[in-house]
């Protein structure tokens, strides 16, 4: 049944068009990030102007049901040739390790992106001896967002530590403000929670968490659900009713002080809202994580049994290169994942990012799917419901411990 | 004649035979999959869970232990307790404020036809769209919290969707305890009924078991510990906001059923009760409500279904990974499709299934058994 109707397809689609090849691309990029894609889909087809590119996109923030049409369709046996995915564990976790994807470290080495990639990304997407995507972008993940005119009225300086932040938000509660620090939904309490575990444990200790040196219920990694009870003392109480858009607004707005939020704010910003970076809104790396780039990056494979390899391997060359990404970063508003692009197309605070990119040390984002496989990082929210429901630090530090157990976390 | 007869038949099945094979193959086939899905390990292992050919181990029930016992489940069973709480305060705002309505609407007031249009409209909307609106409304600074400044009150202050508060408590330890007792009284109650009905066989094994099970309840039960840990649950006044949204899309169609119901109270037996004296409350009390109770059954059966199996309703109000306001039916979702514990996910279904079978199937057995004695 699913070959005639695969054969019909076929045929209605080679009746259209007499094009030498073919090549789906399936990511969530619509909305506001279609531009983007549609200029590496230009690029393309300037380059291969023989080939017809089918651009699949299923909407939804952070591809929450792109994944899950995905799944239905590898099940299925109808891999799309290429799909986006977000580079790291949320690939190796649950693509690689089920044997659906192919090495491409030949084409790493024949292109000579090892050496213009950072090492500490290539890391991130090596597994079992393979690189198994091709990193078109890089967001960070630990930036905290301000407006410096409400600071210079409200006189109080962005925090450099958590202490710190913690002092500021009790001048800024005895100052009348009653949320200094903007919160959104569910997804964005867990974002807040990566970059408070980032500043309380430090870079290694952090990235031991993902590999299983260090447990969850350690008394140091126990120490950041401490921290981070008094953190969300700070945030607005309707949080869970806001998306993260209606959380940076309440910055601009000067209703709040302070949010944590991956550098998409900014492109909300500038683009949508219309500020201007450094003017309109400022940033610091989240509290007690300066000098550490916490990353995450949309990237591309390719699965094994698709049907056009070559088209296939021609467009992560193109992701791949110089010439691609910053076609498409600027307009994304994010940075190259490659170190040696051209800085003259992005903007202030992109250029700033790119600077860290190549000086910070680099680690994953756990929410964004660098670090932890989905098995895990889905269920966070199961640990984060614990602590909120009980405030109990051990007991959601058990349960994290519990499922990172279950799911083999960094095995 | 008898070729007839068979061609008949043949025919018969012939037309039947289609929707037999379909049914057949993408309800029953499919149940019976995720059933047997469920009593394997797919998922626990990350490398076979979407594997080409994934290799799958017989666990039995170990699942469905987990679930109910396991450490890190505690979140499946507070939506369990959501989904029931919701039910419960679901179908019965439903059915109070249909009736209400039907009432209303049968003592034939001017423009009955144009309000009858007017509260039946809402069901013609799906669940996203009035997700959607209900979630603009009821948002902390959203239109129903500003009601009350336009007539000059204070701005209300409650937190429709997003609050963390928890009412009406309890220990799941204390679950067993508590169904004991319950079905106990319900067994209680019909025994005496059937003893007073004259039916001394049925009342006296309704009391036997009553008292077996409460006898339990008060020996045995308190020293029952399903978990090595208390675990305290309960109604999360999150869940308000999307009772208010769901009563407000079904009650109209509880009022249509109602209001059918009503008019097919004939007119002759209001006049014979008005006439031997009975006032207007007896009247409703003594003659018309016991009328509408098989009109209720049905109400409840559908409406039961309906909230056990919510998920696009929850999903558009406080969206799909929202714990205090999470349904199994949701879990269920990103159990398979997120977190890919596709054996987990399978079983979270099949106990919404049986959840789901346990509202019908006395239904539709007392149904087909009415009709094959007619």
């Amino acid at each position: 049944m699913r070959k005639w109707l695969l054969a019909l397809a076929a045929t209605a689609l080679t009746s259209v068009s007499l094009a030498q090849g073919k090549l789906e691309i399936f990511s969530w990029w619509a909305g506001d990030e279609g531009p983007a894609l549609q200029a590496l889909l230009d690029l393309y087809k300037k380059k291969y102007p023989n080939v017809e590119v089918v651009n699949a996109t299923v909407t939804g923030g952070s591809g929450v049901n792109a994944r899950a049409v995905l799944k239905t369709r590898m099940l299925g046996g109808d891999p799309p040739d290429s799909f986006q995915v977000h580079a790291g564990q949320e690939l190796i976790g649950t693509w690689v390790v089920a044997g659906r994807m192919e090495d491409l470290s030949s084409l790493y080495k024949s292109e000579g992106w090892l050496t213009k990639f950072p090492k500490g990304l290539i890391d991130l997407l090596s597994y079992n001896g393979g690189i198994w995507s091709v990193p078109v972008n890089i967001h960070r993940s630990n930036v905290m967002w301000y407006n410096p005119a409400k600071l210079r009225e409200w006189g109080v300086q962005p925090p450099k530590t958590w202490a710190e932040f913690l002092t500021t938000c009790a001048t800024l509660k005895g100052k009348g403000v009653e949320a200094p620090l903007a919160l959104g939904e569910a997804w964005t309490q867990q974002h807040l929670w990566e970059s408070v575990a980032l500043g309380v444990l430090g870079p290694d200790s952090y990235a031991n968490l993902w590999n299983g040196k260090l447990k969850f219920n350690d008394p140091k990694a126990v120490a950041v659900w401490d921290t981070f009870g008094k953190v969300l003392d700070c945030a607005n109480k309707d949080a869970s009713g806001l998306s993260w858009q209606q959380a940076t607004d309440r910055v601009v707005q000067g209703q709040s002080a302070f949010n944590i939020m991956g550098d998409w704010a900014a492109g909300y910003m500038v683009t949508t809202l219309k500020l201007k970076p450094g003017e309109g809104f400022g940033w610091a790396p989240s509290p007690s994580t300066s000098g550490t780039f916490m990353m995450l990056s949309d990237s591309f494979g390719l699965p094994k049994g698709v049907k056009n390899r070559t088209q296939v391997l021609n467009w992560l060359k193109l992701l791949g290169s110089k010439e691609g990404q910053d076609a498409f970063n600027p307009l994304k508003g994010s940075i190259a994942a490659r170190t040696d692009s051209d800085l003259s197309k992005y903007n202030a605070y992109l250029q700033s990012a790119a600077r860290d990119w190549k000086s910070n040390k680099i680690v994953g984002s756990l929410v964004h799917g660098a670090v932890a496989p989905e098995s895990f990082s889905s269920q966070w929210g199961t640990v984060m419901e614990i602590y909120l429901s009980s405030k109990n630090a051990r007991a959601a530090a058990n349960a994290a411990q519990a499922i990172a157990d279950q799911v083999r976390l960094g095995r | 004649m008898k070729w007839l007869r068979n061609l008949d038949s043949l025919v018969a099945v012939l037309t039947l035979l289609p929707s037999v094979i379909l049914l057949a193959i993408f309800v029953y086939g499919f149940i019976g999959q995720t059933i047997q899905t469920s009593l394997t390990n797919w998922g626990k292992d990350p490398a076979q869970a979407l594997a080409i050919n994934p290799v799958l181990q017989f666990v039995g029930f170990e699942n469905y232990k987990e679930l109910f016992s396991g450490f890190i489940h505690g979140r499946f069973r507070q939506d369990l307790v959501n989904n029931i709480f919701f039910t419960v305060f679901f179908v019965g705002g439903c059915l109070l404020v249909g009736l209400s309505l039907a009432i209303i609407l049968d003592r034939s007031p001017k423009g009955e036809g144009f309000f009858r249009t007017i509260f039946l409209f809402p069901m013609s909307l799906s669940f996203v769209v009035t997700g959607t609106i209900w979630r603009w409304m009821l948002q902390p600074a959203g239109g129903v919290n500003q009601l009350p400044s336009t007539v000059g009150l204070p701005e209300g202050q409650f937190a429709w969707l997003t609050s963390r508060q928890q009412v009406l408590q309890f220990d799941w330890n204390h679950l067993p305890l508590f169904t004991a007792w319950l079905i106990g009284l319900i067994l209680l109650w019909i025994g005496v009924a059937a003893l007073r009905g004259g039916e001394a066989r049925r009342g006296w094994i309704a009391l036997g078991s009553a008292a077996l099970l409460i006898g339990w309840a008060v020996f045995i039960g308190p020293r029952v510990q399903l978990l090595p840990f208390p675990e305290i649950h309960g109604f999360n006044l999150a869940f308000i906001g999307i009772i208010v949204a769901a009563v407000w899309q079904m009650s109209g169609y509880t009022m249509a059923l109602y209001l059918a119901g009503l008019r097919g109270v004939p007119e002759e037996l209001r006049e014979a009760a008005r006439v031997d004296g009975a006032s207007e409350v007896q009247l409703y009390r003594r003659i018309i409500f016991p009328m509408l109770a098989p009109i209720t059954l049905s109400a409840m059966i559908i409406l039961g279904h309906i909230s056990l199996k919510i998920f696009d309703l929850i999903w558009a109000m406080t969206g799909v990974d929202n714990a205090p306001t999470e349904v199994p039916a949701l879990l269920m979702y990103v159990t398979t499709f997120r977190s890919n514990k596709i054996a987990d996910g399978a079983a979270i279904a099949t106990i919404l299934l049986l959840l789901v079978a346990l509202v019908i199937v006395p239904y539709l057995y007392s149904q087909l058994r009415g009709e094959v004695r007619r």
